[in-house]
């Protein structure tokens, strides 16, 4: 990464801790203090490391969900939605699974949660191929929809009895806990690690990954030259949605083991601001997941002192900051051509 | 001896981009009542310099004096440009296609009536300018419904409606066809008669002798050479190009082509009745039909919007076609994708390279892979070093500068970027058919000369080309045979012997062959 | 619930009263070559400001402050885009999480509440919800007439369309992008205050992605504010109908009666598309050296 990259990056961070600070002193707290909670209470202990990896695991998803989508010029702003109905019929297969032996039963929920996220993608991305219609407006829309619709169905068929949940999932559809001390992580958490090697792969040595690249800096050339740019858009945004529907496999088979109405909400949103600060690379997804992972936990370690949405404040002032930076750099970058 | 103020005068005007010196310490006068021409090849500054004097870009250095007024080049603005009197038409027309004549006209200095537009006594305004210089326009059409030729005259009576003294022309005739041309320079003439002065950036030297009084030459930033009205053709050229260049330029053959009979064979290209829409509903190609052999070479003469660029879209896969036929090999392609025709040997150089051509983002080995990455794919993986291996082999071959696979396409000229897409085309293995836009469009004397050397040795191992272009000698040295696009059809296809500027000119404007 | 009736009328002006002042602001913003995604963010943002103003001043005290709070997200958004020339469509996203969070965090700070402000005046009577509806309609008409017929408009269009040739005849580009920006986030304001006036009162997401429909309402309007705003009527009215339906029948699941007006935004937007072009340089940020 360039020097110049990592400069932006660090001032956005700076930024985004001066707006914190001032949050902060606002509701009469000291930003030292509160930092130092914060800390302590996420890298500071092994629980909470543990937390915040598993916080982090649905934003390593998201993020490269909505990287893999930019790669390709398309807006996923949908993968609130696609996480939902990846989870929930992760949750929904992984209730059928008794009796399979544990990859198998394993396997079968995550293609299942990858297939339901990929198909709520793929709409926005055939009506973008074959209607124009944008895509942005389309996969926010869609966000409404399919939580409306999952709880629908939920109450209507799935849901345990006066409760917003699924019913548990076989055994062996379960991963394991990573054992730290008791907190939520798992071995979703290396299922996510290595959905980055794949991406990373994807983008960088196949000929699709070659493709969509082409098409999202100049989709004009890419069709010239021979690309079929329909196909293409529908293919990258079901890549998306795929991504952002295995996020239950940290929190549906990693830890609770059935759908809750309200898991990992918000991490369609906040998959945007860790592909920015990321720079859609799938290789820093990982860091930037762990930063938003440890602010997401110690928001909720520090809900006593400050109110926890506090979180959300900074990680929009993030996405606001490099998104600035990054068009100023391409400015400075334009100046040395014609 | 009265001692005349210059009615415009630039000195020290410096220009950096990044590591290139746009303008290097250019000075210049021009006096009232003449047309000052700055010539020089695609690169040489001269837009730059044009567009500095305007001040839509500041220069580093360099001052001004228009008349007797001192302007500061550094901190130059349009507004205090047009306060000066100065009016520029840009190669690229400022001109907003969604509104009407009269709207752009007044924009900026609108004329108001109790808070409102009063557009009627501008478009007054403007046919009484009309009559007086005869630019003859309609105030009330939308742009987008006019020719290119028309929407100059635009532009002209815009300038002149804000009092413009002195006029400042970004290559005008770049998009005229040669009876325009006569017509522009009427023009002119009648304006610097009345006492403005014009100052004319060109690239075309015969033009510029036709109608400048004083030229100035420039190369790489730098003013070269200074001339008075009745210099040579060959002293210009050379002093724009340098002597090293002219000569290798002028060694390599140009003039005729040898075998100019059409050769027997199948036809491997041949189109029947192709009716294709433009975006506003027109027929951008109103049944066309031509047929291609190997080896033969068809040039499309025209001016620009008259459907050419519909026909090489339509021909290559980009477009729709809503009547007609296309075959490529005796196969009927007419609906077939893009990528199912370069598969079966047509290969395209489009118009806009930084559109169609490359990708600036990429680097130039991604840009060399464009369109050929399944070449290099087996099982859904590209094979790097193969990739690294052609991509280095392309440039080398291609004489592409700086030589070096991982610099940005952003970063290259103009002429290497040019290069490149040429390069990439023609080495497609199995490479049939060459559909052709304005292949040296923006490209620098030296690239031009090799890139028509490449389609060349192509058209001699075999591939058929169809060359569209704006540059009748261009299509002089490389076509067998010439047709003129007029209107979406073919106003009629001659043989390149007969195809002379005058000839060429009354087809491009519709006048009855 | 009689479909016909005039109270049904009524219901539908009411409710298309936000989407209406959205999207004039948008079509200002867009017109102008910005894209505003982040009317969203304006309407909540201007909800919960109107829900201040009105808790210390009353209900016309809330509706200026409900402007001026949707005047300061603006503010912010055009700062990032025109000053920066950041991605506008991230940054209009960014934007209304930014409005989220913080209305989430000053409804603690303020109102010491997660979920809702306390009661605050609002419209009393029919007679000053009449008022403000009036002066909506006003405000189309002078938007359009302003638009299509003065010196201003024809310059925002024309910075809109093709910034250079505005620029090159000394036109203003980035302020008058500035102003159009402005422009839009009182209105948007305006229209959440309208939100929070009508229901006394502040709720956690409030706008409810009203300021994506009402977006897709200016695509589905060709980026004119007459015909934007007829689009915004027939938003209402299905909202106003799923409003209607989720109460009287049992027949159809609650759910699948809310997501009425989200499946009919994307229907309209596939049904206009290819028709409507919108602004030549819509999103492009423009460079003057």
């Amino acid at each position: 990464m360039s020097t110049r990259a990592a400069t932006s990056i660090a001032i956005a961070l700076l930024i985004a801790m001066a707006v914190a600070s001032v949050l902060i002193l606002a509701y009469g707290q000291s930003p030292a203090h509160v930092y130092a909670v914060m800390l302590g209470h996420t890298w500071g202990d092994v629980y909470g490391l543990g937390q915040v990896l598993f916080k982090s695991t649905p934003l390593i998803f998201t993020g490269l969900a909505v990287a893999l989508a930019f790669q390709a010029g398309l807006f996923n702003i949908g993968a609130e939605g696609q996480l939902m109905v990846g989870a929930f019929f992760m949750a929904l297969v992984g209730a059928h699974c008794t009796g399979l032996p544990a990859p198998i039963a394993v396997s079968l929920c995550l293609i299942a949660g990858a297939l339901a996220g990929a198909l709520l993608g793929a709409l926005p991305g055939w009506l973008r191929a074959r209607f124009g219609s944008h895509e942005v407006i389309n996969t926010i829309m869609l966000n409404f929809i399919a939580q409306a619709l999952v709880l629908w169905a939920g109450r209507r068929f799935f849901f345990v009895e006066q409760t917003v949940h699924t019913p548990p999932i076989a055994d062996s559809a379960r991963l394991p806990s990573l054992g730290l001390a008791g907190s939520a992580a798992s071995v979703g958490f290396v299922v996510a690690l290595i959905a980055v090697v794949a991406v990373h792969g994807l983008v960088q040595r196949t000929r699709l990954g070659f493709e969509l690249r082409a098409l999202g800096q100049n989709a004009a050339a890419a069709a010239a030259g021979g690309i079929a740019i329909d196909r293409a858009i529908v293919i990258a945004m079901a890549l998306s949605g795929a991504l952002a529907g295995l996020v239950g496999a940290g929190t549906v088979l990693g830890y609770k083991g059935y759908y809750e109405e309200g898991i990992a909400s918000g991490s369609g949103f906040m998959g945007i601001a860790v592909a920015l600060l990321a720079r859609n690379r799938p290789l820093w997804m990982v860091p930037a997941a762990l930063l938003f992972g440890t602010l997401a936990h110690g928001g909720l370690a520090v809900n006593a002192l400050v109110p926890k949405e506090i979180v959300e404040v900074i990680q929009a002032i993030v996405i606001l900051a490099i998104a600035a930076s990054s068009s100023d750099l391409q400015r400075l970058a334009a100046q040395g051509r014609r | 001896m009265e001692l005349v103020l210059p009615a415009l005068s630039i000195s020290g005007v410096s220009k950096r981009y990044g590591d290139q010196l746009a303008n290097d310490d250019v000075s210049l006068d021009v006096a009232s009542g003449t047309v000052h021409a700055v010539v020089g090849e695609n690169g040489a500054g001269k837009s730059t310099l044009l567009q500095i004097i305007y001040g839509t870009v500041r220069a580093d250095t360099g001052r001004m004096q228009v008349l007797a007024r001192p302007v500061d080049l550094t901190q130059h603005h349009p507004t205090a440009a047009i306060a000066c009197g100065l009016g520029m038409v840009h190669q690229h027309f400022m001109l907003v296609p969604t509104l009407r004549v009269v709207e752009n006209v007044v924009l900026g200095r609108e004329p108001r009536q109790r808070g409102r537009l009063d557009l009627a006594t501008a478009a007054r305004d403007i046919a009484a300018l009309g009559e007086r210089f005869g630019l003859r326009i309609d105030p009330w059409r939308r742009i987008e419904q006019l020719t290119v030729g028309e929407q100059q005259r635009v532009e002209l009576v815009k300038v002149l409606w804000r009092g413009a003294d002195t006029l400042l022309l970004d290559e005008p005739t770049a998009v005229l066809a040669p009876t325009e041309v006569d017509d522009l320079f009427g023009v002119l003439r009648t304006l610097v008669a009345a006492g403005k002065c014009v100052l004319l950036v060109s690239h075309k030297l015969d033009e510029v002798n036709a109608i400048a009084d004083a030229i100035t030459v420039m190369r790489h930033g730098r003013v070269v050479a200074r001339m008075a009205a009745g210099a040579s053709a060959a002293e210009i050229a050379s002093a724009m190009v340098g002597a090293d260049v002219a000569a290798q330029v002028i060694a390599a053959p140009t003039a005729g082509r040898p075998g100019t009979a059409p050769r027997s064979g199948v036809a491997v290209l041949a189109v029947r009745d192709l009716v294709v829409p433009r975006s506003d509903g027109n027929r951008g190609v109103d049944h066309v039909s031509f047929e291609l052999r190997p080896g033969e070479v068809l040039g499309v003469a025209g001016v620009q919007g008259n459907g050419q660029s519909e026909l090489a879209l339509a021909l290559t896969g980009l477009l729709p076609v809503t009547a007609g036929q296309v075959r490529l090999a005796d196969v009927d392609v007419t609906t077939a994708t893009p990528a199912d025709r370069r598969g079966r040997g047509l290969g395209h150089i489009p118009e806009d390279r930084l559109l169609r051509g490359l990708v600036l983002g990429f680097d130039l080995g991604e840009n060399a892979l464009l369109g050929r990455q399944h070449e290099f794919t087996r099982h859904g993986l590209l094979a790097r070093e193969r990739i690294a291996e052609y991509a280095a082999r392309l440039i080398a071959q291609s004489d592409v500068r700086p030589p070096d696979p991982t610099l940005r396409g952003s970063s290259l000229s103009g002429g290497n970027q040019q290069k490149l897409v040429v390069g990439r085309e023609l080495s497609r293995p199995g490479l049939r058919v060459l559909i052709c836009a304005e292949p040296t469009r923006g490209v620098d004397v030296a690239a031009a000369a090799a890139i028509h050397q490449r389609i060349r040795a192509a058209v001699d191992s075999g591939v058929a080309a169809l060359i569209i272009s704006s540059d009748l000698a261009e299509l002089r040295r490389l076509c067998d045979r010439v047709a003129v696009m007029y209107r979406g059809r073919f106003a009629d296809v001659l043989d390149v012997a007969q195809a002379s500027d005058r000839t060429l000119g009354a087809l491009m404007t519709g006048v009855a062959a | 619930m009689e479909l016909l009736g005039l109270a049904f009328a009524l219901q539908v002006l009411r409710i298309s009263v936000p989407y209406v002042l959205a999207a004039l602001g948008g079509t200002l913003s867009e017109r102008s070559g910005v894209i505003n995604l982040a009317l969203e963010g304006m309407l909540l943002g201007g909800a919960f400001a109107a829900t201040v103003g009105s808790y210390l001043g009353g209900a016309a005290a809330g509706a200026l402050a409900g402007a001026l709070g949707g005047l300061l997200i603006a503010a912010i958004y055009g700062w990032v885009v025109l000053r920066f020339g950041a991605d506008q469509i991230v940054s209009g996203v960014a934007i209304n999480l930014l409005a989220l969070g913080a209305t989430r965090y000053l409804l603690k700070l303020i109102f010491n509440s997660a979920s809702s402000s306390p009661s605050v005046p609002g419209f009393d009577s029919a007679g000053w919800a009449g008022l403000f509806m009036g002066l909506t309609a006003l405000v189309v008409v002078a938007i359009h007439g302003w638009l299509m017929q003065t010196p201003g408009g024809l310059r925002l269009r024309a910075v809109g369309d093709q910034p250079a040739a505005a620029f090159s005849l000394g036109v203003d580009v980035l302020a008058t992008r500035w102003r159009a920006v402005l422009a839009s986030g009182a209105l948007a304001g305006l229209g959440g205050a309208w939100l929070a006036l009508d229901n006394h009162g502040f709720v956690d997401r409030m706008s409810g992605g009203r300021g994506y429909i009402a977006i897709a309402a200016m695509i589905f309007g060709r980026w004119q504010p007459l015909l934007a705003t007829a689009a915004c009527l027939l938003f209402g009215l299905a909202d106003a109908l799923q409003l209607n339906l989720q109460t009287s029948t049992s027949v159809v699941p609650r759910e699948w009666v809310q997501i009425l007006p989200y499946a009919l935004t994307m229907v309209a937007l596939v049904g206009i598309a290819g028709r409507s072009r919108p602004p030549a340089a819509l999103g492009t940020p423009f460079r003057d050296h």
